[in-house]
Parts: C-alpha cells; sequence; structure tokens
C-alpha cells in the first residue's frame, strides 16, 4: 500500500504509539499538514478584491525543491542532533530482512555501554516497539498509516516526545520499504542499509537509489548462506557499482556471527 | 510510492508562494525532474491530480520537465551525461564518478494571475 493511489488526506496523518498504550495515541493523529489546509488562510474575500482587476497573469520564478519542506526540517533534527551529540542511524531494507532482530540484539548487547532510543516505523501496529520496549530502552512508535515512509517531522515530533538525552545513539527503523524511504532525509548522520542474504544478490541494482544514498551496508542472516544461492561477492560489486563508498557487514543477528563488527562500527561513530 | 507526499509539498510550497506575491490562482507549473529524482513522471502527475484538489492549483497545467543525468569521473576527471546508477566512465571504465546534475526535482515557477 502506497500513497501514490492518493487517496486523499491519510498520507498525511500518521499516529506515534508508545508500546502497550496501542489505544492512547500520544499524538491524536498528527495532521502535519494541518496548518497548510489548501484555503485556510487564502478564502478571506477582502484579500482577493483589489486582485481582480488585474486579468492578466504572471510568471513567478521559485526554483525550490519540492522536497524542501522536509529538507529544512531534516536539518534542524540535524542540527540539534549534532548539537546535543547524539548519533543518528536511520536503517532502511526491504520487509523481513532483519531489522528489528538486529536492533534487539544490539539493544540488549549495547545498552549498558551507551545510551539508546528507538524510533520504530510502521504502517500499522505498535508490534515492533512492544519487542523494543522488552529490552528496556525507550522507544516510540510511528503508524504512518497510508504513508510508505517516515519523514522528518515524524522524526522531530517522536525526538521531542523521546526526551532524548546528551550523547545516546538513536536508532531509527524505517518502514520497510527499499524505495521510498531513500528520498526522504530524516536528519540522521548515517544511513544503513540493511539486506538478507535470502533476497536477490542483485539488489543493490533493482533498488539503487537506496543503496547510493546509504553509508553502510549490513548483509544479515549470513547463517543462511549454506542454503541459498545468494553470492555475497557479486552483491558487493553490484552494490559497489551504485556507490562506491558504500561500507559492508556481513553477520547473522540471529547466530550472533559478525555482530562485533557492526559494535564496532556503532562504538566507532559515537566517539 | 511517495509521489503523493511529494505532490503535497509541492502544493505547500507554490501555495506559500503564490500568496506571498498576492495571487489568487496558480494556472501553470514547471517542474524539473531529474532523471534521477527518484520521481516517476507519470506517478507524480497523476498524484498532483489528486493533492491539488481543491487548493490555487487546481486545474492548474503541470508541466515535468526532464532533467537528464551528468557524471563527473573521480579517475579520469572525464563529464559524461549517465542513464543508470550502475553506469562505467565511458573513457576509464572506473564507476568512482560523482553524480553532478540529474537528482533534482525543484519547482522552477509558476504563472499566477
Amino acid at each position: 500500500m502506497c500513497d501514490t493511489c492518493g487517496c486523499g488526506n491519510s498520507d498525511t496523518e500518521y499516529t506515534l504509539l508508545r508500546p502497550g498504550m496501542a489505544d492512547e495515541h500520544l499524538s491524536a493523529h498528527a495532521h502535519d499538514h494541518s496548518h497548510d489546509h489548501p484555503h485556510s488562510h487564502s478564502h478571506d474575500s477582502s484579500e482577493h478584491t483589489h486582485h481582480h482587476d488585474h486579468d492578466h497573469s504572471r510568471t513567478l520564478n521559485i526554483e525550490q525543491d519540492a522536497l524542501q519542506q522536509n529538507n529544512l526540517v531534516a536539518e534542524r533534527n540535524r542540527g540539534f542532533l549534532e548539537a546535543k551529540e547524539i548519533l543518528a542511524v536511520n536503517l532502511v531494507s526491504s520487509p523481513g530482512s532483519g531489522k528489528t532482530t538486529l536492533l534487539e540484539k544490539t539493544l540488549v548487547d549495547l545498552s549498558s555501554s551507551l545510551g539508546f532510543f528507538v524510533i520504530e516505523g510502521d504502517q500499522q501496529t505498535a508490534n515492533d516497539a512492544a519487542r523494543i520496549q522488552k529490552t528496556g530502552v525507550p522507544v516510540i512508535q510511528v503508524n504512518t498509516g497510508s504513508g510508505c515512509h517516515l519523514d522528518a517531522e515524524m522524526v522531530y515530533r517522536s525526538v521531542k516526545e523521546l526526551k532524548i538525552t546528551d550523547h545516546a545513539v538513536l536508532m531509527i527503523e524505517n518502514v520497510g520499504n527499499l524505495v521510498c524511504p531513500a528520498l526522504f532525509d530524516l536528519g540522521e548522520k548515517f544511513r544503513v542499509v540493511i539486506i538478507s542474504v535470502t533476497e536477490g544478490d542483485d539488489k543493490a541494482l533493482k533498488y539503487p537509489y537506496m543503496f547510493q544514498s546509504s553509508h553502510l551496508c549490513i548483509i544479515n542472516k549470513t547463517d543462511l548462506l549454506p542454503y541459498v544461492d545468494f553470492d555475497v561477492e557479486k552483491f558487493k560489486e553490484y552494490a559497489l557499482r551504485i556507490n562506491h563508498h558504500l561500507e559492508f557487514i556481513e553477520l547473522s543477528a540471529k547466530s550472533g556471527d559478525g555482530l562485533n563488527d557492526w559494535y564496532s562500527w556503532i562504538k566507532k561513530q559515537t566517539k | 510510492m511517495h509521489e503523493f507526499s511529494i505532490a503535497l509539498n509541492i502544493v505547500k510550497l507554490t501555495e506559500e508562494n503564490a500568496k506571498k506575491a498576492n495571487a489568487n490562482k496558480i494556472l501553470a507549473i514547471d517542474i524539473e525532474v531529474g532523471k534521477f529524482s527518484g520521481v516517476v513522471n507519470d506517478a507524480l502527475r497523476f498524484a498532483m491530480e489528486s493533492a491539488t484538489k481543491e487548493t490555487m492549483l487546481e486545474h492548474a497545467q503541470i508541466n515535468l520537465i526532464d532533467k537528464e543525468a551528468w557524471a563527473i569521473c573521480e579517475e579520469c576527471h572525464h563529464k559524461f551525461s549517465i542513464e543508470n546508477f550502475a553506469d562505467v566512465c565511458p573513457e576509464c571504465h572506473s564507476v568512482r564518478y560523482t553524480i553532478t546534475q540529474g537528482k533534482e526535482l525543484r519547482v522552477k515557477s509558476i504563472e499566477i494571475e
């Protein structure tokens, strides 16, 4: 389900939830476009009258990025997070790559040495936030409704709601989708794309935008390599063709193999 | 996909600009769509149709202007137009290049009255 269908207003509605409080919306339907409802400021007839004298049209140069609004909020987020020395990581992947399992493991293993906060993005349910909450780490769930990605405004509101502390690590688990989240800057410092070996090794060629905009690629479920046709070297070669700066970490969140490389990466970024 | 969110963003930013210019109506909009903007023209056009309902952009003519993508090779500094993220430099066949143009998705101008 994606919002190209243009099914109306629902696109602008999203919900913030605390796990276990599913019926108690922290911000009952955050209508993030509410002040901008098309005609709210312009239907004042007095505002119009004298303009009707001029019937001729004129061209107004705009030269603005279509995502300027999101980019501005993302930069605000980035400035705030940098000033508080918070490491913000945007985790992106297809659904089912093992993002939440990896995150759970990471929180269990590292939360004694690093202060973590988590934003969970999904279209529906607070299931993932409930899983994260069991690790004892503060978490907020964003349900995007019909939306297929998190945006900077959702992160801004979530960060406020989380009352995030200095020097923390903010893990943002984006909606499982390799297409749309690529275009929406959240204000993160690093974008980490996760792929599992049960997917095709040509994924980077098929979804180049996400791989092009990511800093690190985690290859997950390596314990399954003996049973699948995934060729790690071929995958890396393709991904590097799309983004030659991309780094890789191979791991299995389930068996624990390679997790130390990921932990070292996080620790290195917090220094 | 994400085109509907983008269409809403476009409506918002053009209405803001049009109001500042004391316009009543937006008659046309020129949007530059880079080859690597991540947006599909047909999907954007479709999304714009519903996102503009009951706004100053309703019935506005939507002009999507394609912009090709260019890159500069980090190895040999050759400038070339690229079709695909997986292309290599046509001179030295390196994959180490920087995209210099083609990621844009810009509202260029609007016609107002």
